[in-house]
């Protein structure tokens, strides 16, 4: 295990690498399904009492 | 019986059809993604040069290749809204746009970290990693024009025409490597000749990019509900202001 963490004395270039890669991927999907959730959130409230469907 | 793109081209049933496909892209991108992260950091080998920071070419690469695909997407279907203003072109290309950035962000910095064994330097001003610097800066362009205006619609069409006019750095960041004598290797995979690439670090470093490809189709198809959603309520808000 402590061997694969090391990798061959190169640690510091792989895993800061595949760790920003990771923190900007997650980062997006979540800001991404927040933002939706949120649209259509806001989007039922207004709709609420005109009896308007959206989607078209 | 409408055509093909023409039905999809109504944001009800793009909206169902997106229901429906979203769950599988979630799924292939979730299992390419762990295969591939499994295979990238305990199976593959290490280079016989750069030992084990190669590991690092199997998010770099793929991230490159999908910051590029993500904008011709993008270039794609701006020049679309622009001809036949197609409502969900410009909601897509403003979703790939934020998908982009991020894939060009990773890019950047995982090749910057492997830089600095490789070459000695985090940072050189070659043509590639230049023109892919300016490849982020469009994205960004892009999403500032897309919400600077309060008219939607011109947002919407000023993204487009960067979105399209940018689309020349294109062929410039694919190209730099041999146009330029440039510190970064030219292309190992995507050659006329085929890739110089063993099949140790090909398969992995493809797997990976399937992963980041179907990984690219589900937030794509997230955001744009996003989108929509948004610019729907801007409508209804707009047309309560105008009747109240």
């Amino acid at each position: 295990m402590a061997e694969f963490l090391d990798m061959g004395g190169h640690a510091a270039t792989v895993w800061p690498a595949y760790g920003a890669a990771a923190a900007i991927l997650i980062g997006l999907v979540v800001a991404s399904v927040r933002q939706a959730s949120r649209g259509r959130a806001e989007l039922e409230r207004l709709e609420g009492g005109t009896g308007e469907r959206g989607g078209r | 019986m409408p055509s093909f793109p023409h039905s999809l081209a109504s944001p009800a049933r793009f909206r169902r059809l997106s229901r429906r496909v979203l769950p599988w892209a979630s799924a292939l991108a979730a299992g390419l993604l762990g295969v591939g992260l499994v295979w990238a950091l305990g199976f593959a080998p290490p280079d016989y040069q750069q030992g084990d920071t190669v590991r690092v070419m199997y998010i770099h690469v793929p991230a490159a290749w999908m910051a590029m695909l993500c904008y011709a997407v993008m270039a794609a279907l701006s020049a679309s809204f622009l001809v036949w203003k197609h409502q969900l072109a410009d909601l897509a290309a403003r979703a790939s746009a934020p998908i982009g950035a991020c894939f060009t962000a990773v890019a950047l910095i995982t090749g910057s970290l492997w830089g600095k064994p490789t070459w000695g330097a985090y940072w050189v001003w070659d043509a590639r990693l230049t023109s892919v610097l300016a490849l982020f800066f469009l994205y960004l362009g892009h999403m500032a024009l897309a919400g600077a205006f309060d008219d939607r619609e011109r947002g919407g069409r000023a993204a487009a025409i960067l979105a399209v006019v940018g689309a020349v750095n294109l062929p410039i960041v694919k190209f730099s490597v041999d146009w330029w004598n440039t510190l970064h290797q030219p292309a190992s995979v995507l050659r006329l000749d085929g890739p110089a690439i063993h099949g140790s670090m090909l398969w992995p470093l493809l797997t990976m990019a399937a992963g980041f490809a179907a990984f690219y189709v589900a937030v794509l198809l997230v955001r744009i509900d996003g989108e929509s959603a948004a610019r729907r309520v801007e409508v209804l808000t707009r047309r309560r202001a105008a009747g109240a």
